[in-house]
């Protein structure tokens, strides 16, 4: 197993958001990549999933989003992984968000924003590409 | 050789020359099993029904086991109701909508609750934020009910409401506020969705865990029965079973065996089944395999009539008839070439419609990407009228029945459903399969099994893993829901708790706990605590506080 498939990665969802049809199928395709990953389940603070990913010491952060908070909590997230010292971590996410909302995500940080129709191989290709394990 | 003879022999080297002809021709290398991996035959005949009675297992409509539809007229005497689920923004925001939407020929209203109220939490809550009006209409208070409800004739609408583990508070609020405008409870007509079996199984919003949820339902299925005869007090609900990535036969599996559980509490609760179950109503999904759709409905109310009558002892007829809504497959639609999605919900609907549902929702072109606009809206509901007044499949009841290939499939799907009821049955009911997560697991391998097929190319979306635009823009516009709508609520509210009486409202508070903890039936004392403006999130609250709260386990 190559070095890029011991990344660690969390998935999660925030907020009071329920969809989780796809972030599961998401979570299931990376594992079966040889990823480890860790699901945080639904309706969690923007906090809860921080701290998650200290305690877990992941490498990068996948969310998933379909309540339409997104603006507000990729930012959010991002600021607070910055506030632990998680600066480094890789946010990533998809969900039902507006091609106009990307690029403002993407000055803020989030380094890929996949939309609806995006296949798991795409998604396994990108974290390999992109993700890079933390210097600790 | 007498006649009859050759006349059979005649059939017979018929159907083996086709076979033979089938058996060497060349076929396209594609996949002939249904969306949800269904073998289809290539042709069906009499042969595959060998054992069937059209008598006893189809029938005549409005008899039983009601195969052919519900009513012994269907779309003659009554088109299906078209109900457009719709809320967004502010209470005033989707007022207007409603108002929209009744002015255009629309003949029901149904109720997109945002997900804070959804998930009982008020819009000034922390766990609010960013959400408010975002997914639906934002309510709190009685206050925000009235407005959304503000010149609308309750006594000449029928009202759906989709909500689940704050069903209990919303319907409260919706009998306070008919109250105040003077139409009595006896006049209301609608549907609560109060499903929450399947909120743990798919469409994952709760507050407590599963066995107080159900007694809260069971809650209101009593005091319907006792108090508001005319409303459907829960909406059995298998179409976010199927968003979740179930197939057709897990959505009617799971769907019955939660109605199943429903009436199993309600009797325990002391009901006569045929005191409540004239009330029960069912929500399916309609997706693309339009032949397996058709049957999905058909069997659905065969297998209910089998149930209430077999299992239930049920004597009234109204008490046999699975009663429907439909809409169509929000997963279905795509982001990629949206303008595509009005085909694919024409093909849905018309199943729904040729499945006998009794109202129907079709969802709008955009709604993969927001909520949807008034022009998409607008396009969606006449994709209804068109099937109803141009199409002319209304003009005869239950089309299909008869068809080989639809009464055999029928079949099938009723065998297949039945299976897993008999399964949940041993594992000690729905409930206990629930907390297993059974049916949690079995969808989510149907979901994943189905996206390895799109990502592999075995199974097709137009426009998504075949005939695809690279860079393509958005063609339509979208509907935004501008953030001043969470600020704007958030002051309201705050300016609600200042008027109201905050004594009055704490102590309505407190009786709601106290018969929790007691066992009561909650709906009583939650209408008098609405009465006084207690909030959502404050009931809410008891209700974390009485019950706990449940934590999803995460299962992936």
């Amino acid at each position: 197993m190559g070095q890029e498939n011991r990344l660690r990665i969390l998935i999660g969802k925030a907020g009071l958001d329920g969809h989780d049809r796809g972030v599961k199928i998401v979570a299931r395709a990376l594992r079966d990549a040889g990823f480890e990953v860790i699901y945080t389940g639904l309706h969690n603070t923007p906090e809860a999933i921080v701290e998650t990913a200290l305690q877990e010491d992941v490498d990068a952060v996948g969310l998933s989003i379909l309540s339409g908070a997104h603006n507000y909590l990729f930012p959010e997230i991002i600021r607070l992984l910055e506030e632990k010292g998680l600066g480094d971590v890789t946010v990533f996410g998809g969900g039902i968000i507006p091609k106009e909302d990307i690029e403002g995500l993407k000055q803020k940080g989030v380094k890929a924003v996949f939309e609806p129709g995006t296949s798991t191989d795409e998604i396994i290709g990108w974290v390999k590409e992109n993700v890079s394990p933390r210097a600790l | 050789m007498s006649v009859r003879e050759s006349d059979l022999d005649k059939k017979k080297m018929a159907r083996e020359r086709w076979e033979r002809e089938y058996g060497r021709a060349q076929k396209r290398d594609a996949d002939f099993t249904t969306i949800s991996g269904m073998e289809m035959p290539p042709l069906a005949d009499p042969g595959d029904l060998a054992g069937f009675d059209p008598e006893s297992g189809v029938g005549y409509p409005g008899q039983f086991p009601y195969t052919r539809g519900i009513h012994s007229t269907m779309y003659r005497s009554r088109l299906w109701t078209m109900r457009q689920f719709a809320g967004f923004g502010t209470p005033e925001d989707t007022n207007r909508r409603f108002k929209y939407l009744l002015s255009h020929g629309q003949t029901g209203l149904s109720t997109a609750f945002d997900m804070p109220t959804l998930m009982g939490y008020d819009s000034d809550s922390a766990m609010a934020r960013g959400e408010v009006g975002r997914e639906g209409v934002s309510v709190s208070s009685l206050e925000d009910m009235e407005i959304l409800f503000d010149g609308i004739d309750l006594d000449r609408v029928t009202t759906s409401m989709t909500v689940n583990c704050s069903a209990s508070i919303i319907f409260a609020m919706y009998l306070v506020m008919a109250e105040k405008k003077g139409v009595s409870w006896d006049k209301l007509r609608g549907t609560l969705q109060n499903d929450m079996l399947k909120e743990f199984i798919a469409q994952r919003e709760w507050i407590s865990p599963p066995g107080p949820s159900v007694k809260i339902v069971i809650d209101v299925i009593e005091f319907c029965a006792r108090r508001v005869r005319g409303w459907h007090p829960v909406s059995i609900s298998g179409y976010h079973i199927r968003e979740a990535g179930s197939t057709a036969v897990q959505e009617l599996a799971f769907t019955l065996a939660d109605g199943i559980g429903y009436v199993e509490e309600s009797i325990k609760r002391g009901l006569d089944v045929d005191d409540f179950a004239p009330r029960l109503s069912f929500f399916f999904n309609v997706h693309n395999d339009f032949l397996e759709e058709v049957a999905k409905f058909r069997a659905a109310r065969r297998m209910w009539a089998k149930i209430m009558r077999d299992r239930f002892g049920a004597k009234d007829p109204k008490s046999l008839t699975l009663k429907t809504h439909a809409q169509t497959a929000g997963a279905s639609l795509t982001a990629q070439q949206p303008i595509n999605n009005v085909a694919r919900v024409t093909i849905q609907a018309l199943a729904a419609v040729l499945g006998g549902t009794q109202s129907l929702h079709t969802n709008s072109m955009d709604e993969t990407l927001a909520l949807p606009t008034e022009e998409a809206v607008t396009v969606a509901l006449r994709t209804q009228q068109i099937i109803a007044e141009e199409s002319g499949v209304v003009n005869t009841i239950d089309p299909f029945g008869g068809s080989y290939l639809m009464e055999s499939l029928t079949s099938r799907i009723e065998k297949e459903a039945f299976d897993y009821i008999d399964k949940i049955d041993r594992m000690g009911g729905i409930i206990a399969a629930i907390e297993e997560g059974y049916p949690q697991k079995e969808i989510a391998d149907a979901a994943y099994k189905y996206q390895r097929e799109l990502d592999t190319g075995i199974k097709t979306i137009v426009g998504v893993n075949k005939y695809v635009h690279e860079d393509e823009e958005v063609p339509i516009p979208l509907l935004k829901i501008e953030d001043e709508v969470e600020e704007g609520q958030r002051q309201k509210l705050a300016d609600l708790k200042r008027r109201r009486d905050n004594k009055a409202v704490k102590a309505r508070l407190e009786d709601i706990l106290l018969a929790a903890r007691r066992g009561d039936n909650l709906m009583p004392f939650i209408v008098d605590a609405v009465r006084d403006y207690a909030t959502l999130g404050e009931i809410s609250d008891i209700f974390r506080e009485a019950y706990g709260v449940y934590r999803d386990p995460g299962y992936f």
